[in-house]
């Protein structure tokens, strides 16, 4: 869950300056925020219970370490498929986070109540634009279009629990199995494609490579050289 | 005589918001309790925000100004989940400072649009629901013609 958020937090912050109107920057800086908030949470959380510095799980861990979804490490590429990269994480996310909301772990469940909250903000942007763009026509359908494809063979990455689901279960650490939450994203996003007037492309693909087993594109290595190279060129100081 | 725990509220009046200067941290509705144990003081607030860059000038600030009032104790700040922030933790003279500070306080609902902090207009519309601060987001007066911010209800 922390490396989800931190790398789409990544990807959001790299669309600063650059999005197509100021209110799209303004809002993807917002998002990148949060985003890296969050990660920042469950890294310290990791930390309470015995795991390495937030900083060194941030900015010091070989790629094949990382445990995201590889939905989230993908390069930018344009807009479009940005905020639908974004509307299919968001919306896996807030199936995640409700799952969670009932934990065992108690400060899990109550840092997950309250960024719940915040991501209704980012659901409803994403949404807005997914619909707005799908019932433009022209151009912008088609980029829609495109973004939905290149996507697709990434979505069922995002439901691999990379076999500690019943670990998981069992504590009661969250409350849904990975099918479950796949079911509901689903009807949800049917139920928004419709509404875009965009055609559902059916069956996910079985996945080729999984992330959270630690299986990553090259993508991911480029992003982890640029995140941390700050951190990289003196590991050793103190901020 | 005001007890230990009197005072310590009366200074936390005194730390404000870094990113709203006008209003305090008990104004935003952030102060979830003061623990007085021994020799250990510990205020315990609500972040507004998981990603609140703000938290740990909030922090410092809430140190500087309670060992000012009080040098017998150690004291300790810690932010809490439990209970979440949310928008309606705002006092009433939160409200109204924020409004002098030019930002809509917040409404009661999501679907209830502020109304316009300098002509009291409440014929509005949103113009982004991100703004300059993870809390704010942006709306337009159609009164007097200008866009305003306003607190996001959370």
């Amino acid at each position: 869950m922390a490396d989800d958020k931190l790398l789409l937090g990544h990807r959001d912050s790299e669309w600063l300056g650059c999005c197509p109107d100021i209110e799209g920057d303004v809002a993807f800086s917002s998002i990148a925020q949060d985003e890296v908030g969050h990660a920042t949470f469950y890294y310290q959380l990791l930390h309470q219970l015995g795991e390495d510095d937030p900083d060194r799980l941030a900015f010091g861990r070989d790629a094949s370490k990382w445990r995201n979804c590889m939905l989230v490490e993908r390069e930018n590429d344009d807009w479009t498929y940005s905020i639908t990269r974004h509307l299919f994480f968001d919306q896996f996310d807030q199936i995640r986070l409700q799952a969670m909301c009932t934990s065992s772990y108690e400060p899990l469940q109550h840092g997950v109540k309250k960024m719940i909250r915040e991501e209704y903000y980012h659901l409803l942007h994403m949404k807005t634009w997914f619909k707005q763009l799908g019932r433009a026509g022209g151009v912008a359908t088609q980029k829609l279009q495109q973004a939905i494809e290149k996507l697709w063979p990434d979505v069922n990455g995002m439901f691999s629990f990379a076999g500690i689901e019943e670990d998981l279960l069992r504590f009661e650490l969250i409350q849904l199995t990975p099918t479950e939450m796949r079911v509901k994203w689903e009807a949800e996003m049917k139920a928004l494609f419709q509404q875009a007037n965009m055609s559902w492309p059916g069956e996910f693909p079985q996945l080729k490579h999984d992330g959270r087993k630690g299986e990553h594109s090259a993508a991911l290595k480029t992003l982890l050289l640029t995140m941390g190279e700050v951190y990289q060129s003196e590991p050793s100081a103190k901020w | 005589m005001d007890t230990l725990q009197d005072r310590i509220f009366q200074a936390l009046a005194d730390v404000k918001d870094p990113e709203i200067p006008d209003v305090s941290l008990i104004e935003m509705g952030m102060v979830h309790r003061v623990l007085v144990n021994d020799h250990d003081v510990t205020v315990q607030l609500m972040p507004t925000f998981v990603g609140c860059p703000a938290l740990e000038l909030i922090k410092k600030q809430t140190m500087d100004r309670l060992q000012q009032i009080d040098k017998k104790n150690r004291i300790h700040v810690e932010f809490v989940f439990d209970p979440p922030w949310t928008s309606d933790r705002i006092t009433p003279d939160g409200h109204q400072k924020l409004k002098q500070f030019g930002i809509a306080p917040p409404q009661k609902s999501l679907q209830q649009l502020p109304s316009c902090p300098y002509c009291n207009q409440e014929d509005g519309e949103i113009l982004n629901l991100f703004g300059p601060t993870a809390c704010r987001a942006i709306y337009y007066c159609r009164g007097c013609k200008q866009p305003f911010e306003g607190m996001k209800v959370v």
